[in-house]
Order: C-alpha cells, then sequence, then structure tokens
C-alpha cells in the first residue's frame, strides 16, 4: 500500500495477478477495457446474427415468440451501447491515449480507474445472466408500461436494470476521473487550446456522461420501485405517467448518442491529420464544435417522443434545436475533408477506415435530419428507417471509430504492426458487409415496415433477404478481424515508435512502441 | 507502513517522482468492491423476487467492508509525505466537486418526477379534477416536524463551520466539539425523519403518486443525510487522532462540502414538497 521506500523502484512491473486484476495502470486498465468490449462484442454480434437469421424469410423460423425477439432485441442493443462501444472508446482508447497525449504519468485516481473497469464485470454477467431467466423484452429504451411488472413478470428486466446501474456508476466515476485528469495533469505548456482533439473529444464526453448518467440512475431506480416496491411513478393506476419516464430516459438517452460518437470524432481527427500529412484544418473550430454539440445534445431530448402526445408548440421547438446540432457537426465534417484537401495522402488501413466514417456517418446524420422533423416522423417513427439512421451514426459510425482506433493504435499498444493487406481486406469486408445490411432498412422503412417484429408482409421481403446476406458479410468481416489480430500477434511485426512518418504528431509516437510501464518519469515540455 | 520520512509540520516534502503526481501502488479493493457491489444488487433481485435475504446481507456486508479498508489507504498515503502533493490536493478537489455535481444530477431525475406532477397535475392520470397534491391525499404540516429538521441542518451547517474554523486556527478542541455536535445533528435529524415517516398519512407500497415522489426524493435524501454524518463521524476521529493541520485537511473540507450539498438539497426538498406541494394537512 502506502510504501514510500518501495516508491523508487516504479517502473518495475508487478507481476501477472497483481498487474491484471489489482491494476492501477491507465494502459493496462485500457487493455483491460479493450478485451471485455471484443468479449461484449461477440455477445452483440451473436444476437445481431440470430435476429437476422430470423429476418431473412417470412414467417417465423427461430424465435419462439414476440417476447423472445424482444429479449434478443434489447439485449443487443444494451450490450451494444453499454458493453463494447462504451468501454472501447472510452475506457479503451481514453485510458490508453488521454494520459499519454496530454503528457501526464497517469490517470489522477488510478484506483478509481480500476473499480470503473471491474464494474464492468458484474454488469455485464447481470445483463447475459438474465437472458436465462426469462429476459428483458423491453427494448434498450425500457419503457413502461411495457417493462412494468405485470407485463414482464421476471427476475430478468431487474437484473438488465441493476446493470445499467453498474455500468452507470462505472461511467460516473470514470468521467470524473477523466476531467481530472485533463484538467489537474497537463503537462507544461499543454494549454487547452494545444490539447489534441481526442483529448477534447474525450473532455466533452466525460462531460456529458457525469451530467446525465445519473440522470438515467434516478429512472431505472424509480423502474425498479414501480416494478418491486410499490411506487406509481410511470403506472397509471397509480396516478403516474409512463412518459415521464420517456422524459428522464432521454435526458440521459440523447447526450449518450453523442458520448458514443465524440471519442470516434477525436479518433477520426488525429487518422485524418496523419493520413494526410497536415495539421487538422480550423483545430479551434473542431474542438468547440464539439463542444456546441455537447452543450446543445442536452436540451433536444423530446425529438425522441414526437409521437407521445407532446403539445405542438413543444414539438417545434424540439425540430428546431435538433437541427441546430446539423451545423456544428457540419463543422466537423467540412473541416475533415478541408484537412485532406490538397494533403499527402496515404490510404492505409486506419485511414479507409476514417474516410468510410466520413462518407456512412454522413449518411446518418443526413437521415437524422429527416427524423428530425415532427411532421415527417409522424410517419417513420418506429419503422426500419430509424434502424437504418441510428445504425449508420453508430455502427458505421461509432464502430468504424473503433476500427479506427484499433489499427492506427495497435502498433503502439502491443508493439507489433498489423498486416496492412489483411486490414485493407477486413475493412472491404466491413464496408460492403454493414451496407449491404443497413442501407436496404431505408427502404424498408420507407415502405412502412415496423421495428420490434419478427414477422414482416411478404412485400418486404426481398429487401430483407439482402440485409441479411449483409450482415453475414459483417459477421464474416468480424471473424476475419479476429484473423488480423491473431496474425499481428504470431507474426511479431515490430512496430516502429510512429510508423506513420511526419504526419503524427501527438505525444504518443515520441515514446516506444509499446511505451514503458510507467511513461513520462520525467514530463515532457509543450512548445 | 514504512518508515516514512518525517518533516517539519506545514513544510513540503521532497517528491517520490521526478513529477508531482501520486502513482497508486496495485489494491485488491477496487476489484474486491466491485464484486461485492455486484452480489449486494443480485441480492436486491433476489429479495423482491424469490424472498431470498442472505445475499443482499453478503453483499452490503462485503461493500462496506471493502469501502472501509480503501478508505483507510487513501488516509494512511495522505499521511505518508510525498504522495499526496499539492496538486494532487487539487485533483482530489476537482474529483469531490465532480462527484457532487453528479449527486446533483440524480436528485434532478427525482425533482423532475416530482414537478412533472406537481407543476402540471394533468399529469396526474385518472383523476377527473387535476390537483396537486391528489384528491384525497392529506400531507405534512411543513411548519412542523419538517421546519424543525430544516432548523436542524442549517445549524449543523453552523456548527461544521465552527468545526473548520478549529481546524483553521490549530484549535483541536473547537474542531471536535464543532464536529460532535454536526454528528449528533445529523443524527438526530435521520431520527426525526424516521418518526415523520412513521407518521405518513399515506403508504409508501401502494400509495400513489404523491408517495411515490414524497418518498423517493425525501427518502434519497436521508441516505445522503447517512452517508454524510458517517463522513463527518470519520472526520471527527481523524480530528481527535490529530491528522488535520490548518494547512491540510482536505478530508475534513470534503466532508464539509457533502454535507453543505446535503443541507441545499433538504432546502429544495422543504420549499418544493412540503410548502409549495402542501396540501390537506393531516393532524395526529
Amino acid at each position: 500500500m502506502a510504501d514510500a521506500a518501495h516508491a523508487d523502484h516504479h517502473d518495475h512491473t508487478p507481476g501477472f495477478f497483481s498487474r491484471w486484476f489489482l491494476s492501477t495502470n491507465h494502459k493496462d486498465i485500457g487493455t483491460l477495457y479493450i478485451i471485455f468490449a471484443l468479449i461484449s462484442a461477440l455477445v452483440g454480434i451473436g444476437l445481431s446474427l440470430l435476429m437476422r437469421l430470423e429476418l431473412a424469410h417470412p414467417g417465423m423460423q427461430y424465435f419462439a415468440d414476440g417476447q423472445m425477439w424482444n429479449v434478443a432485441v434489447t439485449a443487443h442493443g444494451v450490450v451494444m451501447v453499454f458493453y463494447v462501444v462504451m468501454p472501447a472508446l472510452i475506457g479503451g482508447f481514453g485510458n490508453w491515449f488521454v494520459p499519454i497525449m496530454i503528457g501526464a504519468p497517469d490517470m489522477a485516481f488510478p484506483r478509481l480507474n480500476n473499480i470503473s473497469f471491474w464494474l464492468m464485470v458484474p454488469a455485464l454477467a447481470l445483463t447475459v445472466a438474465s437472458l436465462f431467466v426469462g429476459g428483458a423484452g423491453t427494448g434498450w429504451t425500457l419503457y413502461p408500461p411495457l417493462s412494468d411488472i405485470q407485463y414482464q413478470p421476471s427476475a430478468g428486466v431487474d437484473m438488465a436494470l441493476f446493470g445499467l446501474h453498474l455500468a452507470g456508476a462505472s461511467s460516473i466515476l470514470g468521467a470524473a476521473n477523466f476531467i481530472t485528469t485533463i484538467f489537474n495533469m497537463r503537462a507544461p505548456g499543454m494549454t487547452l487550446h494545444k490539447m489534441p482533439l481526442f483529448v477534447w473529444s474525450m473532455l466533452v464526453t466525460a462531460f456529458l456522461l457525469l451530467l446525465s448518467v445519473p440522470v438515467l440512475g434516478g429512472a431505472i431506480t424509480m423502474l425498479i420501485t414501480d416494478r418491486n416496491f410499490g411506487t406509481a411513478f410511470f403506472k397509471p393506476a397509480g396516478g403516474g405517467d409512463p412518459v415521464l419516464f420517456q422524459h428522464l430516459f432521454w435526458f440521459f438517452g440523447h447526450p449518450e448518442v453523442y458520448i458514443m460518437i465524440l471519442p470516434a470524432f477525436g479518433i477520426v481527427s488525429h487518422v485524418i491529420s496523419t493520413f494526410s500529412r497536415k495539421p487538422v484544418f480550423g483545430y479551434l473550430g473542431m474542438a468547440y464544435a464539439m463542444v456546441a454539440i455537447g452543450v446543445v445534445g442536452f436540451i433536444v431530448w423530446a425529438h425522441h417522443m414526437y409521437q407521445s402526445g407532446i403539445s405542438v408548440d413543444t414539438r417545434a421547438y424540439f425540430m428546431f434545436a435538433t437541427m441546430v446540432i446539423a451545423v456544428p457537426t457540419g463543422v466537423k465534417i467540412f473541416s475533415w475533408i478541408a484537412t485532406m484537401w490538397g494533403g499527402s495522402m496515404k490510404f492505409d488501413t486506419p485511414m479507409l477506415f476514417a474516410i468510410g466514417f466520413i462518407f456512412l456517418f454522413t449518411v446518418g446524420g443526413v437521415t437524422g435530419v429527416v427524423l428530425a422533423n415532427a411532421s415527417i416522423t409522424q410517419i417513420l417513427h418506429n419503422t426500419y428507417y430509424v434502424v437504418a439512421h441510428f445504425h449508420y451514426v453508430l455502427s458505421l459510425g461509432a464502430v468504424f471509430g473503433i476500427y479506427c482506433g484499433i489499427y492506427y493504435w495497435l502498433g503502439k499498444m502491443s508493439g507489433y504492426q498489423y498486416p496492412e493487406t489483411l486490414g485493407k481486406i477486413h475493412f472491404w469486408l466491413t464496408f460492403v458487409g454493414v451496407n449491404l445490411t443497413f442501407f436496404p432498412m431505408h427502404f424498408l422503412g420507407n415502405q412502412g415496415m415496423p421495428r420490434r417484429y419478427p414477422d414482416y408482409a411478404d412485400a418486404h421481403a426481398g429487401w430483407n433477404l439482402v440485409a441479411s446476406v449483409g450482415s453475414y458479410i459483417s459477421v464474416f468481416s468480424f471473424v476475419f478481424f479476429f484473423y488480423v489480430i491473431f496474425v499481428t500477434f504470431t507474426k511479431r511485426q515490430k512496430a516502429a515508435a510512429n510508423p506513420w512518418g511526419e504526419g503524427a504528431t501527438t505525444l504518443e509516437w515520441q515514446v516506444s512502441s509499446p511505451p514503458p510501464f510507467h511513461t513520462f518519469e520525467e514530463l515532457p515540455r509543450i512548445r | 507502513m514504512a518508515s516514512t520520512v518525517n518533516t517539519a509540520p506545514g513544510s513540503e516534502p521532497a517528491p517520490l517522482h521526478k513529477h508531482p503526481y501520486h502513482l497508486v501502488d496495485p489494491s485488491p479493493w477496487p476489484m474486491l468492491a466491485s464484486f461485492g457491489a455486484g452480489t449486494m444488487l443480485l441480492g436486491i433481485i433476489m429479495f423482491a423476487h424469490y424472498n431470498v435475504h442472505w445475499v443482499l446481507g453478503v453483499g452490503l456486508l462485503a461493500t462496506i467492508i471493502v469501502a472501509a479498508l480503501w478508505w483507510r489507504d487513501v488516509i494512511r498515503e495522505s499521511r505518508t509525505p510525498g504522495m499526496h502533493t499539492p496538486i494532487v490536493q487539487i485533483g482530489m478537489r476537482y474529483g469531490m466537486t465532480l462527484f457532487i455535481a453528479s449527486e446533483v444530477m440524480f436528485f434532478v431525475a427525482f425533482f423532475w418526477a416530482y414537478f412533472h406532477f406537481a407543476l402540471y397535475p394533468g399529469h396526474v392520470l385518472g383523476t377527473a379534477t387535476p390537483s396537486w397534491p391528489p384528491a384525497g391525499i392529506k400531507t405534512f404540516d411543513p411548519f412542523n416536524l419538517p421546519l424543525f429538521n430544516t432548523l436542524l441542518l442549517l445549524l449543523s451547517g453552523c456548527t461544521v463551520t465552527w468545526a473548520h474554523w478549529g481546524v483553521l486556527h490549530n484549535d483541536r478542541k473547537a474542531t471536535i466539539q464543532g464536529l460532535a455536535i454536526t454528528v449528533a445533528l445529523g443524527l438526530l435529524f435521520s431520527c426525526v425523519q424516521a418518526y415523520e415517516y412513521s407518521l405518513a398519512p399515506f403508504a409508501f407500497n401502494g400509495g400513489g403518486i404523491y408517495s411515490s415522489t414524497f418518498f423517493l426524493a425525501t427518502g434519497f435524501h436521508g441516505f445522503h443525510v447517512i452517508v454524510g454524518t458517517i463522513f463527518l463521524a470519520v472526520c471527527l476521529v481523524r480530528a481527535i487522532k490529530g491528522h488535520f493541520t490548518p494547512e491540510r485537511h482536505f478530508g475534513f473540507e470534503a466532508a464539509a462540502w457533502y454535507w453543505h450539498f446535503v443541507d441545499v438539497v433538504w432546502l429544495f426538498l422543504f420549499v418544493s414538497i412540503y410548502i409549495f406541494g402542501a396540501g390537506e394537512i393531516a393532524h395526529h
């Protein structure tokens, strides 16, 4: 514990158990998060494969009933959001690179950092175990009355809810840790306006987490007491109002979608700059665009509730506020394009994923502007158009951000460079697979196919088959990704400190690959 | 504890590294605390669905024990020269401030629920004539026990400042007296609140939307009062042991911040639920 005499030998690496189970090292905890996210991804992708197998043809093939279907939909959403995307982007890359990029030796609260990781383990365990005691067939939005005890009496819903409580506690502690680290531990000369954009993205993300997740905590607490202990917050029979839950949920839920995408924005900014050999175009604009997205993200929540009976004036306001977000988002998209403009571009795998990200996120953003219209949503609400929209920003946005980060930093983190050709094959497999899966969903939505049903009218069969074939390609690409990782760690091609050349300017490229157990025993000075 | 370099009170020891930050040694508490918390939440489910009690007991006990041991380590580190350097202490101020900010947002959820119905009684479903409190609900007299509790907490805010004055002036007797009275006032508040609950003219279980918002908002506040009281009690023990100096006493300050936060939440509860939301008064 508190052992001052021992402190001189701090750079020695602890033994296996101590290093991986009792860790207080930001890089090791980051690695644990990434491994955790990959394991969760197997669950999340497995569920999506089951769903696409079911939807490949009209009629019921593998699922017994709608409840079982809803359980799969819910688990897929919850696992992907809370146990894949957030741990990978925030816990994984955030932990690994925020301290290094600001020239700090570790996070501000290393033990708190470790509990943030370990809380995710019982959280995932509860969520996965809930599948075996009836599951939560509520959708990731958990709306009552469907989530009430009278419709879903099993303990599965409560297990999923408590899993979210644990994941939420993890996020809040992690957020406080990141904000403190970024405000308090920047190396001499590293002013806020010199900070790399990935660090900016994590700063904004951490504030969104800190202020939105506790509201989710309150909402699911009320849901749990409604279910188990006789309160009536959302139960009309006791005077309660289900719409209250929607407000509370989306006050968290909307910032949450930015929580998932902002770190990807940060990563893509670095990659575009590195592989164009140019500094990011409009650095300050890029930083404050993220701040603006974060701030406005808190006042648009009811655009998820156009159909819940809120007044026309309320809808008009939320429509306007939502469309305003397109402005800072546009600033980012155009600045990335301007960064590439006239650059000396190199199309390595991370760059492919970054450019793929920009294209696909733009598609998802544009359909977002369509859905921001309350009048159009009157028709498109709860159709596959919505499913297509949010998968374009998340599965093709956030997940491309994760792949982008993995290929960009794998050499830095592991010391071994990935095989370039296999990486490129992985990109094209993924790109074709996910687009084949999700683009037809726009058509299905326009045809009026509703979400969250295991069956559909025969008229929707054609595009559903295309989407399912696309999902098989996507799953294959994910398996292929594991093969790429396998080859990386068996071929052991040593990574240089900076494998990308002069375009890579942030501090992580100044240290060895992998970096020493404790980086920056002596603080760097930033000019 | 290994031998540590003793320095004159108030002077900063030489840092342990070439940088001023505190690199914490590996620790078993984060993992054990997580498993404890997971067991505790699983225990609530086992209790609610299967009427099994022991899982909750084990989880709660494990969480409390691990929290205590973790806290002990932090206190030891704070007393090891060179670990909690001035910049590390600034980090702790950030950390505590941010933690309280997240707690504020937790209470926002419950105030939101309350105002959703209290400001818009039309949201109370199933009543022909919207009103708050809903028809048939009798409420507490705000100027009886609730006012007494308000004065208790305001007084405790004064006594904790008295203790702070004692710390700053190296007057240990004043610190101990101030903290002891603060802890006593905190305990008294919890007792009064428990007594008030026992008189409630509405039931928690099945009492409808008024009792739901009332009990969860005041109940979570009460839980935070208990946590704050424990925090202050730990500070009292540390004050008796002489841990605090006029220059270094962040553990005390964090407890005081937390206590003021709990106090302010109560003022909002008092004004919005007890006074603004008062209906026909139940007399005992």
